[in-house]
């Protein structure tokens, strides 16, 4: 058993980011209150790879009712370690998005635009050995949301990890590069660090595009490592 | 540091129908819901329930609660998919979204006490539209004053902060199965902000 490394908050947006107008009444405002890592942090969730069914990660299929999809096919490839490179292997990946239209399929969204019968948008994959995940879906469209004027999320895919610990939950959102959006995007632009922003937008990868019927994106994914000094029982 | 870790990003108002399909009613199978110990687990049955409030102390309708903890004897089962021996996940997740108030609810058993803490805890985790980075906190609860004394966690709280963290016993609720209830609200910001533990 051993703890982990405190959250870099230099890669993390803050509560309150103001551009972001929900976290203005949403944020926690007080000061956080330091927590000695102990067994609770030290601990987490396994997810047996039972977990996992055979079409989860494939969000191209395991949404149809009559048909394909519409929208542009790609795999998602993606690496897990943690913050000194150690592959983190048999973590589930849960994903969910919006279809090629930017429509969600979740009762609330209101945007004008299609619902797709042939996609739900939501899957799950687990990574293997060497803490590789990967999933075919359609690439989602940008969609608009109420934060300003004229706001438009950028194309993303939203991911959700337990790491191997319940100190290294992540849920976080894949972007695509090249998206004229990002610059505009509050929730994109609320990690100050541009460096760190970097890390949100996947690669096109020519060596995980399958020939004659997938785009490939490489998005890896970095959660906190572990102290070197093992916890005293 | 080899490796910069990824940022954390919100997980909007639409999560339901990936992180919470069978409470919202979409067709995908759950990997963690409400349920933290069936009826078979071992120790006193309880459910867990509360509301979020905003700063303006509206209830927040589109957060997700997820809650870690310990079982009756204090100890933390890592595998939540196969609990057909014990009953007990240990894991739980409910969205804000289907209750008509609002309400969050667990349905579980008051945890054991852990080897390195002095009262019994649940550990929570809060995400909502609107916040960027989930929150950390705790539950404790109310009628294990005098292990609360003792937990190094929630007296490194300052003290007129630390009822944000206990939960109340409500005996004769019918909503629970067991008929024992503990309510505690989540409050993001204000007066009775809840505390959030830089884990
Ligand atoms: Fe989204």
């Amino acid at each position: 058993m051993s703890s982990f490394k405190p959250r870099d908050w230099g890669s993390h947006a803050p509560y309150i980011a103001p551009g972001y107008k929900s976290t203005i009444l949403r944020g926690p405002t007080r000061p956080l209150v330091a927590i000695k890592p102990g067994l609770t942090e030290g601990t987490g969730p396994r997810f047996a790879p039972a977990a996992v069914r055979k079409l989860d990660f494939d969000l191209t299929k395991n949404g149809v009712t009559n048909g394909e999809p519409i929208g542009e096919r790609i795999v998602v490839h993606g690496r897990v370690t943690d913050t000194d490179g150690r592959p983190q292997p048999n973590l589930v990946v849960e994903v969910w998005q919006a279809n090629a239209a930017g429509r969600y399929v979740h009762k609330v969204d209101q945007h004008d635009a299609p619902l797709d019968p042939n996609f739900r948008g939501s899957g799950r994959c687990i990574t293997d050995a060497n803490g590789n995940y990967m999933f075919y879906t359609i690439k989602p469209g940008a969609y608009p949301w109420g934060n300003h004027f004229n706001a438009w999320r950028p194309n993303h895919i939203h991911l959700s990890l337990f790491g191997p610990g319940f100190a290294t939950r992540l849920v976080t959102q894949m972007y695509f590069p090249g998206d004229p959006l990002l610059e505009l995007d509050p929730i994109f632009l609320e990690t100050k660090d541009p460096v760190a922003r970097e890390r949100l937008i996947s690669k096109f990868s020519l060596d995980k595009t399958e020939e004659g019927f997938a785009l490939g994106y490489q998005f890896d994914i970095v959660l906190r490592g572990r102290n070197a000094t093992p916890m005293e029982n | 540091m080899a490796y910069g870790e990824t940022p954390s990003q919100t997980v909007g108002p639409y999560f339901a129908y990936g992180l919470t399909p069978g409470q919202y009613g979409y067709d995908f199978t759950d990997i963690v819901d409400p349920t933290i110990a069936g009826p078979d687990a071992e120790g006193e049955h309880i459910r867990i329930t509360g509301t979020v409030y905003d700063g303006e102390g509206n209830p927040v309708n589109d957060a997700m609660i997820e809650i870690w903890q310990a079982d009756a004897n204090g100890v933390y089962n890592d595998n939540p998919i196969d609990v057909s021996d014990t009953g007990f996940r240990g894991l739980g997740r409910c969205g804000t979204g289907t209750d008509a108030n609002n309400r969050f609810w667990f349905d579980t058993v008051k945890p054991g006490v852990v080897e390195d803490a002095h009262a019994p805890f649940v550990n929570v985790i809060v995400f909502m539209r609107g916040m960027l980075s989930h929150a950390f906190t705790r539950f404790y609860f109310d009628d294990e004053a005098d292990r609360n004394a003792k937990d190094a966690v929630l007296q490194s709280v300052p003290e007129d902060r630390r009822d944000t963290l206990i939960a109340k016993r409500n005996q004769t609720s019918s909503t629970s199965p067991a008929g024992i209830e503990y309510r505690i609200d989540i409050h993001m910001q204000g007066d009775r902000e809840t505390v959030v533990f830089d884990v």
